[in-house]
């Protein structure tokens, strides 16, 4: 199906359109442009915090792990590829096909947000905090030798819980409201080659979520 | 933000700009679940207000009846869609920082917090990179709704209607670039202060620009002076009042004495008070009849504005002087000052004027309620003014229109040589009028 029938889906207004997308489409772009600048203040504020820090910066790799992160970043990727292969098999009208690739994004999200909280659990047994290291903890053994640099800690957890912590209670929102999209409409049959705007608006929220990922990863956990 | 005025210590006592440290941290604040519940309350509100703005601009791009176009629209939809503009980039900002600053309350995260390396300054520069933005979601709908009451007093077209828009446009895009204003005392780099000076002032030009075609619109028009018109004219007055105070604070070596004086509470109240607060009477006793079914009474509207117009100056003009007289904000008792006694009378004065002036509201209040049950029962144009909702009954039904409506010209046909009334509305065909482009008319849902 062509991107304009696309558009032309849902009840027809009686005026030439103002852009060409249907509402929800426009209200979802309309909406991300508002997270645009909310992740741009958390990240605009982890920049200026960093650079303008105090001290030196715990270097990568040392508090947080980067190959289990980064599974869970090609996870998050597979997930976006997932979700276009649903949007695509609804679009060719294989409304099972759309069932399959929904649920597999959703069980991706899920994952990237539970192995999330596993990292938590596990920064924090290692004593990370949001206001930095716990005493007599693991990492505040690295902070007296001289490993991790003590002046900035109380800056990295911060800025790292929040960061991340933000970002997955909105890729937790996501996997909420495409199983919710996933039993109520998808599952009952209610998308049809026709009508599958709520795939189209979930997916372009899905798709956000993970450009985030990709740029806080990248800062936060490479750089 | 209601209930942490119920909680042990008391709600948030950091002022509504509420800096850093003293907010994040409840020993230098001495409130801990109030503070608490104001940024919690920000964050919800915010919230609120960010779904409000997809809402309206989903509406205004997509949503419009056949035949309005973009510059068919009155200048109060132009308004609130680029307000709804301003406040969908610039509330985040404020619930970014918000949740910062919850975080260094309750986890003891370490933004704002110095001895961890963190930076106070961040909360000035995040608070106010919203917080001019908001001034400018404060004042761009009751300009807007000025236009509209304004031009339907005038009984003429609003004097360069695209310069209005394009001013509306302007004033919302560089309210981005100027939120430095308000630091100016903060520390910062002089040749930084030198660029947010600039651009503050170049601001001033596209309010000028709506001064002068509001001046427009009036001159020479056929005036009613009903009281949404005294309101609408009472705004532009103070509204330049207040924008000319605005000026001595833009550059920045004025600044420098008048910041946290009195000077700029007058400023403040001139544009919020004498501006926003003046449009909204009007704006409140404009469509209400719409709303209600009813007209809210003329004669009391009309005691109502001028007392409250009189007192309002006398209470916020002679702040002018307090605060060129070195009158400091936020302190308890001026009289402890031994510069400031001499000023004390003029003190007293405002106060007194000031609880006659919120006495005076009751009138507005009780108007309000009243006219609710015996109001004079309205009719569907009570104004005769040429906008869409006056085709509707009162009040509008959901949905509002059974069959879509058809635009045929701009919102500001007044005193039309088309016709032989002096209003000529939108949705009214004449037999020279082409039909807009529509498509099968959609049931709303």
């Amino acid at each position: 199906m062509t991107h304009a029938a696309v558009n032309a889906m849902g009840p027809p207004s009686p005026t030439a359109r103002g852009v060409d997308a249907y509402d929800m489409k426009l209200g979802m772009w309309v909406f991300l442009g508002s997270e645009v600048m909310f992740f741009t203040a958390l990240i605009g504020t982890y920049v200026i915090l960093r650079f303008g820090a105090p001290g030196e910066w715990a270097r990568p790799g040392i508090v947080l792990s980067i190959p289990i992160t980064a599974f869970n970043t090609f996870l998050l990727i597979c997930s976006s590829v997932s979700m276009v292969k649903a949007y695509a098999a609804i679009a060719d009208g294989n409304p099972k096909l759309l069932n399959v690739w929904m649920l597999v994004t959703i069980i991706c999200g899920a994952m990237f947000v539970g192995i999330q909280v596993y990292e938590y659990q596990h920064l924090i047994h290692r004593g990370l905090l949001p206001s930095g290291v716990r005493e007599g903890s693991e990492l505040a053994e690295l902070v007296a030798n001289g490993t991790l640099p003590e002046a900035t800690m109380g800056l990295y957890g911060s800025s790292f819980y929040t960061m991340t912590g933000f970002h997955g209670f909105h890729v937790t929102c996501g996997v909420i409201s495409m199983l919710y999209l996933y039993v109520t409409k998808a599952l009952r049959g209610k998308y049809t080659p026709q009508d599958y705007r709520g795939v189209e608006v979930v997916g372009l929220y899905w798709h956000f979520v993970d450009l985030v990922w990709i740029i806080l990863f990248t800062i936060v956990y490479l750089v | 933000m209601l209930a942490s005025l119920f909680v042990p210590e008391g709600a948030s006592r950091a002022g509504w700009t509420e800096y850093a440290p003293l907010s994040a941290s409840f020993e230098y604040s001495g409130s801990n679940v109030g503070q608490m519940l104001w940024s919690v309350s920000i964050i919800v509100l915010g919230l609120s207000s960010i779904l409000g703005s997809t809402n309206y601009i989903t509406t205004v791009i997509n949503n419009r009846a056949p035949g309005m176009t973009w510059f068919r629209m009155p200048l109060s939809v132009w308004s609130l869609f680029i307000t709804a503009i301003l406040g969908l980039l610039a509330i985040p900002v404020l619930a970014g920082a918000a949740i910062m600053l919850l975080f260094d309350q309750l986890l003891h995260t370490n933004f704002f917090n110095v001895a961890a390396g963190g930076q106070p300054l961040l909360w000035q520069h995040l608070f106010w990179f919203f917080g001019h933005p908001e001034v400018y979601i404060l004042i761009l709908p009751a300009m807007g709704m000025v236009s509209d009451m304004i031009a339907n007093g005038s009984r003429k077209p609003v004097f360069g209607y695209h310069s209005m828009v394009f001013a509306i446009i302007g004033i919302g895009f560089l309210g981005w670039i100027v939120w430095g204003h308000h630091m100016f005392m903060s520390g910062m780099n002089p040749t930084l202060g030198t660029s947010f000076m600039v651009s503050t002032m170049v601001i001033a030009v596209p309010s000028a620009i709506k001064t002068f075609n509001w001046m427009g619109t009036m001159w020479r028009g056929n005036i009613r002076f009903h009281v949404p018109m005294l309101n609408a004219v009472a705004f532009v007055a103070m509204f330049v009042i207040g924008g000319l105070s605005g000026i001595f604070m833009a550059a920045t070596p004025v600044d420098m004495h008048i910041h946290d004086t009195y000077f700029i509470v007058a400023h403040l109240h001139y544009v919020l008070f004498g501006g926003s607060l003046f449009a909204l009477f009007g704006a409140i006793t404009y469509w209400y009849p719409k709303m209600f079914g009813r007209m809210m009474s003329e004669r009391w509207g009309k005691i109502h504005f001028w007392l409250t117009f009189v007192f309002y100056n006398l209470v916020f003009f002679p702040m002018h002087n307090l605060g060129m007289g070195g009158s400091m904000r936020r302190i308890y008792d001026p009289t402890m000052y031994d510069f400031l006694k001499p000023m004390q009378p003029l003190n007293t004065f405002i106060s007194i004027c000031a609880f006659i002036l919120f006495a005076v509201q009751a009138i507005f209040a009780l108007k309000f309620i009243i006219s609710l049950f015996r109001g004079p029962k309205a009719p569907l144009n009570p104004w005769e003014d040429n906008g869409l909702e006056w085709t509707l009954p009162n009040p509008a039904p959901h949905g509002n229109w059974e069959r879509t409506p058809s635009v045929y010209r701009g919102p500001y046909e007044f005193s039309s040589p088309l016709v032989e009334e002096d209003y000529l509305p939108q949705t009214r065909k004449l037999p020279t009028d082409p039909e807009p482009a529509q498509h099968v008319p959609a049931a709303s849902h």
